[in-house]
Formats: structure tokens, sequence, C-alpha cells
């Protein structure tokens, strides 16, 4: 028995001081961390990154915005590169938590689509680099429906009964309602919020589910008739069941980016900005949105994806019919409007 | 009929049990990287996940993490349960409910303290703090899975023993471990398991570069969890599965073989 236990210990020493060595060969190697969603990129990319510019990449990731912003606040870990969406690259901006990338070190810049630069929560360009976009619209199975679908009203017909999801994501719901409604997603005017609160409550006997991520396959398994989703996740969707459409409605929507930032706390500000410009080159690019399979800001990676997904009116839609579109912003204060509204709607 | 009944009572317990596993499973060879539709037979998923570098990385840690926890909380633990067990009737009430804190604590208010403990005390955060935090989590439940062991003891087992010319450590190998293996090594396999489990503690406690099974998991919800991790949970679920097997079929052995002696000297 005393043998075992000293195994045991010499075993739990050995692999303490291989771990602890294991730190001491990358000293002379920078190490770039970088944090991004889940399933966001084409892992070879990353490969080929380190390779080519001799850079060690330590790749984590998040599932929500919220996640990654208390990583960053807390100062638990240092990231050096990030990757959140537009309201939380507005808030972060807020509490000075970015660096300014200097865009003389990304000339791969000039490839995005001009329409996506000087968005509303980075005005001049200064703070962060697109990398992929979307809208948010209503999926829909051509067989179960009768009428063309082109208005956020159809989730209100009772003809549907049943057959609706809506998310449970107090923010998309209620601003697909603000739309419906004629009023702006981002509107802190509590009256709005009070008419877009009693529409919602209104709509609830007609809700099969309230859901989130499985929305995707039980929409192609024709669970029901339509559904509020990202563009990304439609054309996932309907790559799979071609019965499924999607629409952007005509009152306007929400329009969404994921961008690359570099947060206040990096260490290699030159290496973020040198892994910013070879993630925006033509081939890179490419191979991201390929495997990914959302709309990349990218003119050039675009232009080489497969016809069906880059002549899609899904994933690329004419940018005139996006004027109605608005990203969201962040509220701060006033977020707890929503909450209220929320909270009203999901407990009846 | 009673008894037909009482068997399809059980099938209907396993089927609860088991059914989302093989689900998961079966999802696992999917060629439709959907989890509604049924796209044919494929072993692409098995392919991409060992060449998935991420999910191996997070492979590689949560199993580390979890063996030198488990040992390390076995270790402290079983030291603490006997330390407690000798104590008087007060102080050990009163440490024994101070070990049951910690597991009655929502595991968000143990990680959501322990990151504010490791920034407070300026510490990286990376795989000690995550091996710290699991150890501290674990340890507590192996002190509740040996106390009950050593609390069935013969008080006078350990005296007998010194009578009889062992030394104290003698006595201790010898005498008390054996019979309270079976509380130390339930108490090892548990700590194991909740650590190869947790995510909230380690999601507070972690750093960069050091992600373990749940958080990688996790942060693929909003694309949908990519069938790889299927084929990752089928084949974590048959190694288990073998494991299990073969430690059966020891088990019964050795009560074969001790039974033949046991015949033999008689």
């Amino acid at each position: 028995m005393k043998k075992k236990v000293m195994t045991i210990a010499v075993f739990i020493f050995v692999v303490f001081a291989s771990l602890f060595t294991g730190c001491g060969d990358s000293t002379d190697k920078v190490t770039l961390n970088v944090y991004n969603w889940g399933d966001y990129i084409d892992e070879e990319v990353i490969r080929d990154f380190e390779k080519t510019y001799n850079i060690r990449v330590n790749y984590d990731t998040f599932a929500t915005n919220e996640e990654m912003y208390v990583k960053v606040k807390s100062g638990s870990s240092k990231y050096d590169v990030l990757f959140p969406s537009d309201y939380m690259i507005e808030r972060m901006i807020e509490e000075d938590l970015l660096h300014k990338i200097n865009l003389d070190n990304i000339p791969n810049y000039k490839y995005i689509e001009p329409h996506f630069k000087n968005l509303d929560f980075d005005p001049n360009n200064e703070y962060s680099v697109p990398y992929f976009w979307g809208t948010m619209g209503i999926l829909y199975n051509k067989t179960m429906v009768d009428e063309p679908i082109n208005s956020w009203t159809v989730l209100w017909d009772e003809k549907y009964e049943d057959n609706i999801f809506m998310l449970d994501s107090q923010r998309d719901s209620i601003g697909i309602t603000l739309k419906m409604l004629g009023y702006s997603l981002n509107t802190v005017n509590e009256k709005e919020l009070e008419e877009a609160k009693e529409a919602l409550i209104e709509q609830r006997p007609l809700v099969l589910a309230y859901v989130i991520d499985e929305v995707m396959d039980k929409m192609i398994a024709d669970e029901a008739a339509l559904a509020v989703v990202w563009s990304g996740d439609a054309t996932a969707a309907m790559r799979e069941n071609d019965d499924l459409d999607y629409v952007i409605p005509k009152e306007g929507s929400n329009l969404w980016f994921d961008s690359m930032v570099i947060p206040k706390n990096s260490t290699h500000k030159e290496e973020a900005e040198l892994f910013i410009n070879y993630m925006c080159e033509t081939d890179v690019a490419f191979k991201n949105a390929d495997y990914v399979g959302y709309s990349t800001p990218h003119i050039e990676a675009r232009k080489r994806l497969e016809p069906e997904i880059r002549d899609s009116v899904v994933a690329y839609p004419n940018l005139e019919d996006l004027t109605d579109c608005e990203i969201f912003h962040h509220l701060g204060e006033d977020l707890k409007l929503y909450d209220r509204a929320w909270t009203d709607i999901t407990a009846r | 009929m009673r008894n037909f009944l009482k068997r399809f009572y059980v099938f209907l317990i396993f089927l609860f049990l088991y059914a989302p596993i093989f689900v998961l499973m079966a999802y696992s060879f999917n060629s439709s990287r959907s989890r509604g539709t049924w796209g044919g037979f494929t072993l692409k998923w098995y392919r991409e996940l060992f060449r998935d570098r991420e999910i191996m990385i997070s492979l590689k840690y949560t199993i580390i993490i979890a063996v030198l926890a488990a040992i390390i909380a076995t270790i402290l633990g079983t030291a603490a349960a006997i330390g407690i067990s000798s104590m008087r009737k007060f102080p050990r009430s009163l440490v024994m409910n101070i070990s049951y804190l910690p597991v009655l604590n929502p595991d968000i208010i143990t990680g959501v303290s322990l990151m504010i403990l490791f920034i407070f005390s300026n510490m990286n955060f990376g795989f000690t703090t995550m091996l710290i935090a699991h150890i501290t989590f674990n340890t507590p439940y192996v002190i509740l899975s040996v106390m009950p062991k050593i609390k069935q003891l013969d008080a006078n087992i350990y005296e007998a023993a010194l009578d009889l010319g062992a030394t104290p450590s003698y006595a201790f190998w010898k005498v008390i471990l054996p019979q309270i293996m079976p509380g130390i090594v339930t108490g090892c396999i548990l700590a194991f398991t909740l650590s190869i489990d947790d995510f909230v503690i380690s999601f507070f406690t972690t750093g960069v570069g050091v992600p373990n099974l749940s958080i990688t998991v996790f942060s693929m919800a909003r694309r949908g969890v990519n069938p790889k991790i299927n084929a990752l949970s089928t084949l974590m679920f048959l190694s288990v599965l073998a494991l299990l097997i073969v430690v059966n079929l020891r088990m019964s052995r050795d009560i074969k073989a001790k039974r033949e002696k046991e015949s033999v000297s008689i």
C-alpha cells in the first residue's frame, strides 16, 4: 500500500514538473491569445498563421457577449484579439476597454465592403474590423403558408396558432415587435415599449414555443410554419430542407456584426493587428466564410464562394433593402425597461 | 403478470436513463449536421474530432485536471475525515457542518468567490487556478463519503493492532486503510466525475488557453453543438463502460480465487 501511495505521489510530481517546464519552451515565441465565438473559424487558418509568422496562438471560445465581457472586464484573462458583436463593442468603447486599431497596419481593410464601414457602434472605424454580419428575419415553410410572407404581422395572424417559434431573447423579440409597430428597435420611449409589450402578450397564445438555438433543428423537422431566426441559421436550415425560405420583413429588422477588436489589456498590440490583417486576407476570409457559412463583409472572399451562396439573397441581401434595418445599441441603464417588459411578458 | 410488470418497470427506468445517451450516440453517425434529420451513415465526425485541436486541448486539460484534482482531493479528504473522526463531539460536528457548506453552496457562488480570491491574491489565471478550484470543491465530497466508513469501524480495532505490536503507521496502513478503502474509492470516483462535469466553477477560474470540455461545448451554443461532440461523448461513454466491465470482471475473479483458497485451506 505504501508503495502505491509513493507511486501516486511521484506521478503527481512528474505531471506538475512537466507542466511547468512545458510553459518554458515558448518564451522566445510571442503568444497571441484569441477569444472567439465557439465553432466560428476554420481551424486550419490558425495553424497557418502560427507557421507563417512564428507566433503561438492560444485559441479560446465563448458562447455569449456577456460571458466574454466578464472575462475581459474582471481582468482574469488577458486576451489580444476579441470578436464581440456590435452593441458590446459600443459598450466596451464607452468603458474604455479597447485599443484604437492602427489601420495602416491592416492594409487588407480595403477589402471590406464600404457599406460595412463607419457603422453606428464605431463611426470612425477606429476600434473594430468586421468579421461576419447578418440580419434577422422570418424562416418559413413554403408548404405550410398560403400567402407571400413579407411582414412581421404574419406572426400575429391567428391562422398560424401553434405554428410559430419566437426567440427566447428579450432584445430580439421586443425589437422585432417594435419594428412591426414602426418604432426603432433601440427605443427607450416607455410608451412605445408598453405597446410592444401588449402586442407580445396578445401574441402569446399563438406561439408554439420560445426557443433559442434548437429552432434550426425544429424548423428542419417541419415542426412549425414560421420562426424568427438569424440569417446564418436560415442559410444552414435551408440547405437541409428545401421547403424552407427566409425573408427580411419590409418593416425592417436587426442588422448585426461580429467584429475583431483589441482589448486595452492586450500586451501584443502589434501582433494582434498582424492577426487581424491576416484574417482579412482573401484566402483566409474565404476559408472562414466557407466553413462557418455566415455572410462575410469581405468583397473578394465573397466572390470565391459557391454561386448558390454568393448570390443568395438570404446570406447577401441587396444592400438597398437594408436601409430600414438597425444595429442594436448599447442601452446602459435603460436596458432595465426591456428587462421589466420581458418579465411581464414571460410571467403570463 | 406481476413479474411482467416488475420487469417492465425496470425496463422503463433504464429506458429513461439511457435513451438520451443512445440518441446522442446514433447522431454521431449522422452525416447531416442537424440534429433533426437523418442524412445517412458516416464516420466523418470521428475523423474530424481527432483533427480538431480545440476539442483535443480541452479534452487533455479536462482529464489532467480531473485526475489530479481527484487524487489530491482524495488524499486531503481522507486525512481530514480521519482527523475529524478523532475529535471531541462539539468540534467534530462544527467541522462537519463547515465542510457540508461548500456542498450546499451554489456552484456559481463558489466560482465567483474563488475568482475574486485569485484576483485578490494576484494569481495568474490558468491551469493552477482551475486545479485549485477543483480540489476545493471536490474535497468535501471525499470527506462525506469516507466519514461513514470510519464511523462503521470498530473503535477498538486500532488499539488491538497496537496491542499486538503494530506501530501506529503500520496499523493505519494495514488495518484502518483497507477497511475504509471502499469509501475512499467512492470518494475518488465521485470527485473525478464532478471534476469532469463541472462548467460553472471552471468558467470563472480558468484562464487564457486552458479550456475544459464543458466550456468548449457550451461555447458552441450559438452555432449549434457540432456532431464532433456527439462522437467524443460516444467514445467517452464506451471507454467508461469498458472500464466498468474490466473492473467488475477482475473483482468477481478475485472473489472466486479467494473462495477457492479458503476451501483449500479448510
